[in-house]
């Protein structure tokens, strides 16, 4: 058996692409898995939100950039950028039929989440380190 | 998901039969909570943005952190983030909702329709205190 759809040994159904993707579950699995982080850390964003209502700009940069706060943001940026990636995915999967759309689709998402994750962390870490 | 398209190496396409499709069932409300289920992550990964932006600004000195105070505490801007609000709260319920059904528990009618409920409950209820302790704060 080889992992090419197309590879002679292969039994029909597989090489015509209607056979398993052997790789699944992974996405319900990290999906499930980032959900359970992100409830305590949710939790835990809203507060450290709330603790910056009202606060100045210096008072705002000073709690962003003691550990616990940016360890916080941190995982937040973290687990949520990729929960939500995998999220938009299956959502593109369910309802972008067209097989170069659903592609480029599905790329953009990635870039987004990446970009998104990027420039957050960044963010967090210059206000910590500088 | 896998690819379902059908071969790519033969142009054909078989006339797949198609499932029933949402204009086709009366709305309910376990149905509708669903769908909110998505729209609301869809809001929230539009939001990460707003994170992003406040983040960035905050970086980048007083100047464009002052921006984005102005604009959180504008009308607008307080409506972006009471959505916001609740949009977390709303999908956060509905993940436990979700895990409650991964363990096999709340499928049934009655459990289904006050879980449903609760979520829908819930999310408004934890958003007011949210916004009550901001306002308090503030």
């Amino acid at each position: 058996m080889s992992d090419n759809p197309r590879h002679a040994k292969n039994e029909a159904r597989r090489v015509r692409y209607l056979g398993s993707a052997k790789s699944g579950t992974a996405g319900l699995q990290h999906m499930r898995l980032t959900s359970l982080a992100l409830v305590p850390l949710t939790i835990a964003f809203v507060w450290l939100v709330l603790s910056l209502v009202g606060r100045t700009y210096d008072e705002v940069h000073e709690i962003m950039a003691r550990p616990f706060p940016a360890i916080v943001m941190l995982l937040v940026i973290g687990a949520s950028l990729y929960h939500m990636q995998l999220g938009m995915r299956t959502i593109i999967e369910d309802y972008i039929h067209g097989e170069h759309l659903k592609d480029w689709s599905l790329a953009a998402n990635l870039f987004f989440a990446v970009i998104v994750a990027v420039a957050c962390v960044y963010a967090v870490l210059r206000l910590s380190f500088t | 998901m896998a690819d379902l398209s059908g071969p790519t190496t033969a142009p054909v396409r078989h006339q797949r039969p198609l499932s029933p499709h949402l204009q086709i069932y009366t709305p309910m409300l376990t149905m509708m909570m669903s769908i909110a289920h998505r729209i609301t992550g869809v809001a929230l990964y539009v939001g990460t943005l707003l994170l992003a932006w406040f983040l960035i600004a905050l970086a980048s000195g007083p100047d464009s952190f002052a921006t984005v105070a102005w604009f959180m505490d504008s009308i607008l801007g307080k409506l972006v983030l009471l959505g916001f609000t609740w949009a977390l709260f709303h999908h956060l319920l509905g993940g436990l909702r979700h895990f409650l059904w991964d363990s096999g528990w709340g499928m049934d009618h009655p459990q289904r329709e006050w879980l449903a409920q609760g979520t829908l409950i819930g999310g408004i209820v934890l958003t007011v205190l949210v916004w009550a302790a901001a306002f308090a704060l503030r």
